[in-house]
């Protein structure tokens, strides 16, 4: 059951014009499980909201059919971009996705994968990324921060969550933006590399506030500089890196998207569902608890959001070496 | 068996290098790299993307020449024996029974779990096994309804339907 | 003293009737999704992660689905070992490593033995456990935060070393068993130099990797039958048990003869479980490997010694409560199924990390009780279930055949909800036929896949730390006698070997 590729943008069209995404009259009802793709692997941050937002459905009784997960984290994404696309029921196929949603299709250009003839159902969340370094270092503010990373040069280990992924864009900000020649390690998961610092086996990292809470809370770890547009509220005496005058900020998204190819009906149906999610006294205690930021989007508007993102991507990429 | 051992070794020399070959792959992004520059220690880094797979497929390689020498010199167990590799009960075991399996597959595909199950119980057992009717369909049907119990509902894992999906949508409405 | 006191109120707390009918539940439930083949304590805890949402708004906190998910993880354990031996393929990864006696005891009608050796030592590796982390917990996360890349790798190395025995003697084709494991390893996503490798044909499903549970229900599910199919060829190969309370007790006293195993297994599955990144399994192989290696009989391994089903039994529960320690305490997964709980504590907000036991000990020490309570549960159900498996052996082996075809081929579906792990698993299952008649040892391959993943890019990422510089495995203080030790195991088998040439040509 492949689509067309013209088809594909013939029905995103569609769904552009439709506009409105409100609670209608709902023309579609699951009828069988849907199939809910998680993006990564079992425990890491995706698949904790994936899980969550399985629970929530269930708990408040949402959908007349379950969500039933499935993880496929091969290939950094890859595995589930395919899988998605190549979805025999595209109105049971929803997706959880994270920025490998855009970082991946640039850099496997083989999969031959559209990410905007993805369904658009959801933007749930922004994670956002802070620095963090071990007590121990002795390091307070960013400034002397800068000042430790020059002087020991690549001795200053950076660790990250994989290559080309997030952490990766954000050190090589670092290296390009303030002279840095910080080395960059990747690991599995974002846990793995709070640990490390924690540790001391890292100099500092670029974890998500949730991944590295634990030690903060501990003291064992601080953060110097948040990578957001305005002061995390958990972290409120943390400068932004644009207070300190530089006009840099990077999210990540927590979006659902549906298959390629998904009816305008079941689009309706899934986008009301994931804003009731939204709603949720649940999903916004998680919310606030893991300092995730980002209001409800969807339809047109993340399309657009998308598009920037893709644009984005590219320039980033394109100047760190890791496409051409 | 004899000539089975050297048959073997010789496939499986052939795959250790084609899994050389396949270890050398430049990055699709970047056709600019050399295949095989991945395989080496790169200065400061350490290994390459490719260094781990491409050595030691070498040494499986290196194994099957060995393997080879052991077949010449006649000192391995295989290498001595003058049974065949498989006899005609054998062939004939791997015949239905393999051949069976395969089927099984083949059918999932098509008819999904649902159905392929009790057709295969149903081939191992009635003709294969040689039992009755009433044992073989009791068992058939006992495991397929208690899969689906067990799996579809109870542990959430959906299992393929092929073209029997629109069967279990009555299904999914009454336990769902 | 504190402790003491802190642990007997967890207890108590663990021992109300809602937790305590919680904890059978999910025992029983645990119990049955570990015997089923490919589906382990990841699956269970996964799928029932929403349903505790449930019991949290019934019972408030966090308390009560914990253990409720806690008690589901330990069923699962006791319930691998039950499939590992009636059927011969591995209840779930961590249950690899008792197959290697599990099946020839089942195979000579000693099932009921097998069985009960596995029930007692994962009952006594549960309790030793339990100790350990009740007395030790923040000692234990020091020691878990000081291991780095460095050090997992040398602890892989040493994995590899107590393993070199498990071939055959066969040397070329064990060295190619180890090696073939290791590059089906690779297959995948490389996440150093985050490109797609080895992806054969540009088929997606590689994409993902071989996995474990691929080549493990392949070689033992697929191979393994075929080849017991081929070579027993009159009817039943399955010697009868007689299932009698007598014949259970005759079992119990039989353990005796599993201390030296349940004991190495217990420590060493411990220490393995506590490590993040390492988890039950390696935990359960190394304790096997260790067994053989310090036993006098070593021959008898792998043939039906009680000692090799006691080892990794008491090892895998050992070192999945070993696991919750870097879960609770570091707020990192030392096991797929602790990332899961992981995932859960999260949910339920609670906040795992280094004051876990401070801020939150009304979760802690309720938690901790409920693992003594779940772990005399298990045990108990699992005696009392044995009854039942046993049964299952006594069918004829026409229809016991094609059950364990079919649950071969179902469960690497549940377990991976993907049909190409499937198709995989049949072709590798029938391409362990004929290796297994040439006599290619495969256990030393499905090792490999196991550790593989762990060891690679641990030494990728220790030498991207050393700048490519070798020594970091020699000069670190925890890191170099481990390194040392590994690499004098793995030449000694060498050593002996141009020993015995000299005094060969001596006399």
């Amino acid at each position: 059951m492949t689509f067309t590729k013209q088809l594909f943008i013939g029905l995103v069209g569609a769904i552009m014009v439709t506009g409105t995404m409100s609670s209608v009259a709902v023309a579609f009802e699951p009828d069988k499980p849907i199939e809910f793709i998680i993006m990564a692997g079992k425990g890491g941050g995706a698949d904790k909201m994936a899980r969550l937002m399985q629970a929530i459905v269930e708990k408040e009784n949402l959908s007349s059919r379950p969500l039933f997960p499935t993880n496929k984290s091969g290939g950094s994404g890859a595995e589930a971009l395919i899988s998605a696309k190549n979805a025999s029921d595209p109105d049971h196929t929803i997706m959880v996705t994270l920025n490998s949603f855009f970082t991946t299709p640039l850099r496997q250009p083989g999969l031959q994968i559209d990410n905007t003839t993805f369904a658009p159902i959801g933007r749930m969340a922004e994670d956002s990324f802070l620095l963090w370094v071990h007590k121990d270092s002795g390091i307070t503010t960013f400034e002397q921060y800068l000042e430790t990373a020059k002087a020991d040069g690549t001795k200053w280990v950076m660790g990250g969550t994989g290559r080309a992924g997030e952490d990766n864009i954000i050190t090589n900000y670092l290296n390009n933006e303030f002279g840095l020649s910080m080395k960059y390690i990747p690991y599995q998961g974002g846990g793995e590399v709070a640990k490390q610092v924690a540790g001391k086996q890292l100099n500092s990292s670029v974890n998500n506030p949730s991944e590295a809470l634990g030690f903060y809370e501990s003291g064992d770890l601080i953060p110097l500089v948040a990578f957001t547009d305005e002061r995390l509220p958990l972290f409120p005496d943390v400068p932004t890196l644009k207070e300190l005058g530089n006009d840099f900020s990077y999210f990540m998204q927590r979006a659902v998207v549906g298959a390629p190819g998904m009816s305008d009906d079941a689009l309706v149906y899934y986008t009301d569902l994931f804003t009731k999610v939204y709603a949720s006294a649940d999903w916004q205690e998680y919310k606030t608890k893991q300092s995730l930021m980002g209001d409800f989007m969807s339809g047109a508007p993340l399309k657009e959001y998308w598009n920037a993102q893709n644009a984005r991507h590219t320039v980033i990429l394109r100047a760190s070496g890791d496409i051409k | 068996m004899r000539k089975a051992e050297i048959v073997t070794a010789v496939i499986l020399g052939i795959l250790s290098l084609c899994i050389m070959w396949k270890s050398g792959e430049a990055p699709s992004w970047d056709p600019s790299v050399a295949r095989f520059d991945n395989i080496g220690l790169i200065e400061g880094e350490g290994p390459g993307s490719g260094f781990w797979p491409f050595w030691l497929s070498f040494i499986m390689f290196l194994c099957c020449i060995w393997i080879g020498i052991n077949w010449f010199r006649g000192t391995s167990t295989p290498s001595q024996s003058n049974e065949p590799f498989l006899d005609a009960h054998g062939q004939r075991m791997l015949m239905v029974v393999g051949g069976g399996l395969i089927g099984f597959l083949i059918v999932i595909y098509v008819l999904g779990f649902y159905g392929a199950i009790p057709l295969f119980l149903i081939y191992y057992m009635r003709f294969l096994g040689g039992h009755t009717w009433k044992l073989t369909t009791t068992i058939s049907v006992g495991m397929t309804v208690f899969c689906f119990f067990f799996f579809d509902i109870a542990m959430r894992i959906v299992l393929p339907k092929g073209y029997l999906e629109p069967l279990f949508i009555p299904l999914y409405e009454i336990f769902l | 003293m504190d402790i003491l006191i802190s642990l007997l109120d967890g207890i108590m707390v663990a021992l109300q009737p809602i937790n305590l009918g919680l904890a059978v539940l999910g025992v029983v439930v645990g119990l049955f999704v570990g015997a089923m083949p490919g589906l382990g304590s990841v699956n269970g805890v996964a799928i029932l992660l929403p349903f505790t949402f449930v019991i949290q708004s019934i019972t408030g906190g966090a308390t009560s689905p914990m253990i409720f998910l806690a008690a589901i993880y330990y069923g699962a354990m006791y319930g691998g070992a039950i499939s590992s031996i009636t059927l011969g393929i591995p209840g779930a990864s961590t249950a690899v490593s008792t197959t290697f006696d599990g099946r020839p005891m089942a195979l000579s009608g000693r099932a009921h033995i097998a069985l009960v050796a596995a029930a007692l030592a994962s009952f006594v590796g549960g309790t030793i456990a339990n100790v350990m982390f009740t007395g030790f917990a923040p000692l234990l996360a020091a020691v878990a935060l000081s291991f780095g890349d460095p050090e997992v790798f040398a602890l892989m190395l040493m994995a590899f070393a107590t393993f070199i025995g498990l071939g055959g003697d066969d040397i070329p084709k064990t060295i190619f068993s180890i090696c073939i494991g290791l590059v089906l390893a690779t297959v995948g996503f490389d996440i150093v130099s985050g490109e797609p490798r080895l992806i054969f044909f540009d088929i997606t499903g590689f994409s993902h990797g071989i996995r474990f549970l691929v080549l493990a229900i392949g070689v033992y599910g697929i191979g393994e039958m075929l080849w017991t199919i081929n070579t027993n060829r009159h009817g039943t190969s399955m010697t009868q048990v007689d299932v009698s309370a007598r014949s259970i007790i005759e079992a119990i006293k039989e353990f005796r003869h599993a201390k030296r195993g349940t004991l190495i297994g217990s420590f060493l599955g411990f220490f393995v479980g506590i490590l993040p990144a390492a988890g039950a399994t390696p935990g359960a192989l190394m304790a096997y490997g260790v067994a053989k290696l310090t036993s006098k009989d070593q021959s008898s391994f792998g043939k039906g010694n009680v000692n090799g089903i006691a080892a990794p039994e008491a090892a895998n529960n050992s070192a999945s409560t070993g696991a919750m320690l870097p879960m609770m305490t570091l707020g990192i997964p030392g096991s797929p199924t602790t990332a899961v709980l992981l995932a859960g504590m999260v949910i339920w907000g609670l906040q795992p990390g280094p004051l876990l036991f401070t801020n939150q000990p009304d979760f802690v020490w309720p938690l901790i009780g409920s693992f003594y309570v779940s772990n005399v549960i298990a045990v108990l159900v699992n005696l009392a279930f044995i009854p039942v498996f046993l049964w299952m052996l006594r069918m004829p082996f026409t229809i016991l055949a094609p059950m364990i075809f079919v649950l071969s081929l179902v469960g690497t579906y549940a377990a991976y909800l993907d049909m190409f792990d499937v198709s995989l698993m049949v072709l590798v299952g029938i391409a362990a036929f004929f290796l297994r008649i040439l006599d290619y040892p495969v256990a030393p391959a499905v090792l490999a896949i196991v550790l593989g993943p762990i060891a690679e890019p641990k030494l990728r990422q220790s030498l991207l730390f050393s700048d490519g510089d070798f020594s970091i495995f020699f000069t670190r203080p925890i890191a170099g006698p481990i390194t040392m030790i590994a690499l004098i195991l793995i030449f000694l088998p060498l050593i002996k070997f141009v020993k015995n040439k000299i005094t060969a040509k001596k006399t």
